[in-house]
């Protein structure tokens, strides 16, 4: 058994290449090293922060951990073990272990689903044995966690605001009991006021339940404040990995410094 | 006609109701404010405070219904807007109060080359330019596209976000406006990006001395740019001032707390500042 002391996610070395292609019969011409060589650990109960601008890679990252894209090469280990290469039917079981929030709370919910059928549809699959009322009781319990009521299970996305939808999506993801999420730009579309709501609750959730987290941004001032350790990437490639508190006192980078330097002040 | 004292836009209690009945809701509630001329107004409130009801408000470009101006009056220039018949209201439009809104990728059209789209711009509210490419080469120099006489066959989805607002803007500057509405024109973009289009448009109001209408829900974006800031809170107004002065001293709870919500770079808080509304609703 992995020992309390292995990391919860160790990637060295991850590879990701899209093939660019050309002509009638698809040549590959070339590729586009979206992660090119890439390395870092997440401890237990910790938040990492993935910062960098849109195109240098860190949405990539985030989807190849949790398999929406196939690695090119290195490794992940989940809990100590080499997840990379699994088949789809052998990383289910991680698929309940970690799960991801997404950036636009307006196209991830289906529009014409229940809120209930959006959030109940993960139990169905990973926990069968769940009966309907079972399964309402559990949804009525995950919205009360993140602050909407168990009356809003029977309506529709399109009666919600845009906090609200993120609210669904984090309902969804914790559904599943994961370890692990990967939140991808969960505030990028929000109104600063609502940003703050939604960072609280993530930091709120993440006391009440031991949650590991992986925080993708492009602002380094949400990231500074939500994470322990901050990873900073620009064009396939992390340029900077330090403590919160470092980055921000004493950045090393000069990519860095140009993100710190957007930081709007007030 | 122009009266050279007076404000370049001048606000007097409008309201904007949408809907009727039962189910009216007054989404702008007796607002009244002015800009001057080569002044920069930032309004700042969360969604649906009625920001961006008001900016578009000033050329009436609401659907009517559901939108219904019920009261007030818009003098821009001394003219009410609210009264102009449908032709003089499409002089001032674009050519006076040119808009530049929050998603550029939607707001461009994807099947015309980016030359096309500013020149039709020109041509329609400038007919006396003769040299029409010329003026799209000017424009787009303005807002710091590099070698602009090699992006005009441009395609819009050949440009990254950022790229794409500086064309928005090129379109907009172009018919030389009086009065700039920008709606929210960064929220869509990267924090680099944004900086570098809150530069642009510092710079812009420095070369062109146009006025500037700043619509947006971050206090953290305006400090370096606007003169005024206008806060809106579900339809009023609760605080108008010079921005220093509301940054340092907010009178209004509101205000407060939407200055308190944008997240510092070292503040060590524990947790972020939320807006409590029915805390504000209290105090109000």
């Amino acid at each position: 058994m992995p020992s309390t002391t292995t990391p919860l996610l160790q990637v060295e070395n991850l590879k990701v290449h899209f093939p660019i292609t050309a002509g009638l019969l698809q040549r590959r011409v070339g590729e586009v090293k979206a992660v090119d060589d890439v390395s870092f650990t997440i401890e237990r109960g910790t938040t990492v922060g993935l910062v960098g601008e849109s195109g240098s890679g860190k949405t990539t990252i985030g989807r190849a951990l949790i398999r929406l894209v196939n690695p090119t090469g290195g490794t992940i280990r989940y809990n100590g073990k080499d997840i990379t290469f699994l088949r789809e039917s052998q990383f289910r079981p991680y698929r309940k272990k970690i799960q991801i929030i997404f950036q636009d709370p307006y196209n991830s919910l289906n529009p014409r689903l229940t809120i209930f059928k959006i959030i109940s549809e993960a139990l169905e699959i990973h926990f069968p044995a769940m009966g309907l009322e079972q399964r309402r009781a559990r949804v009525a319990e995950l919205l009360g966690k993140v602050g909407l009521k168990p009356e809003h299970m029977d309506r529709y996305p399109h009666e919600f605001s845009g906090g609200q939808r993120q609210r669904i999506g984090i309902a969804r993801a914790l559904a599943v009991e994961p370890e692990f999420i990967v939140c991808d730009e969960p505030v990028s579309a929000l109104d600063v006021s609502v940003q703050a709501q939604i960072v609280n609750l993530l930091q709120d959730l993440q006391e009440e339940l031991g949650l590991t987290y992986l925080f993708i941004a492009h602002d380094l001032a949400v990231v500074e404040h939500i994470s322990d350790f901050v990873l900073v990437m620009n064009q396939g490639k992390i340029v900077e990995a330090a403590t919160a508190d470092a980055i921000y006192q004493n950045p090393q980078d000069p990519y860095t410094k140009r993100l710190l330097d957007a930081v709007p002040k007030i | 006609m122009t009266s050279v004292s007076g404000p370049l836009l001048k606000v007097n209690n409008l309201q904007v109701d949408f809907g009727s009945g039962d189910t009216v809701t007054h989404a702008v509630n007796d607002i009244s404010f002015q800009i001057r001329d080569g002044e920069t107004v930032a309004i700042v409130g969360e969604s649906g405070s009625g920001k961006s009801v008001t900016a578009l408000s000033l050329t009436r470009l609401l659907p009517t219904p559901p939108a219904h101006y019920v009261g007030g009056e818009i003098l821009f220039n001394g003219r009410n807007t609210l009264a102009l018949s449908e032709n003089d209201l499409r002089k001032v439009r674009g050519k006076q109060i040119a808009y530049i809104f929050q998603e550029p990728g939607t707001s461009l059209n994807p099947v015309f080359t980016i030359e096309y789209q500013i020149a039709e711009a020109v041509q329609l509210h400038r007919p006396e330019v003769t040299d029409v490419r010329a003026e799209v080469i000017r424009a787009l120099d303005l807002v710091g596209i590099r070698n602009p006489a090699q992006r005009l066959g441009d395609y819009p989805y050949q440009l990254s976000g950022g790229m794409q607002q500086r064309v928005m803007i090129a379109m907009a500057l172009a018919c030389q406006p009086k009065l700039l509405v920008a709606d929210e024109p960064t929220t869509a973009l990267d924090v680099t990006i944004q900086k570098q289009i809150m530069d642009l448009l510092r710079d812009i109001k420095v070369k062109t001395g146009m006025s500037i209408m700043l619509i947006t829900h971050n206090f953290g974006i305006i400090a370096d740019i606007a003169d005024r800031v206008v806060v809106m809170f579900r339809g009023k107004i609760v605080e108008d001032g010079p921005t220093g002065e509301v940054l340092r001293h907010p009178k209004h709870p509101y205000t407060r707390a939407l200055i308190d919500c944008v997240p510092k770079l070292g503040a060590k808080q524990r947790r972020l500042r939320a807006i409590d509304h029915a805390e504000i609703e209290a105090s109000a």
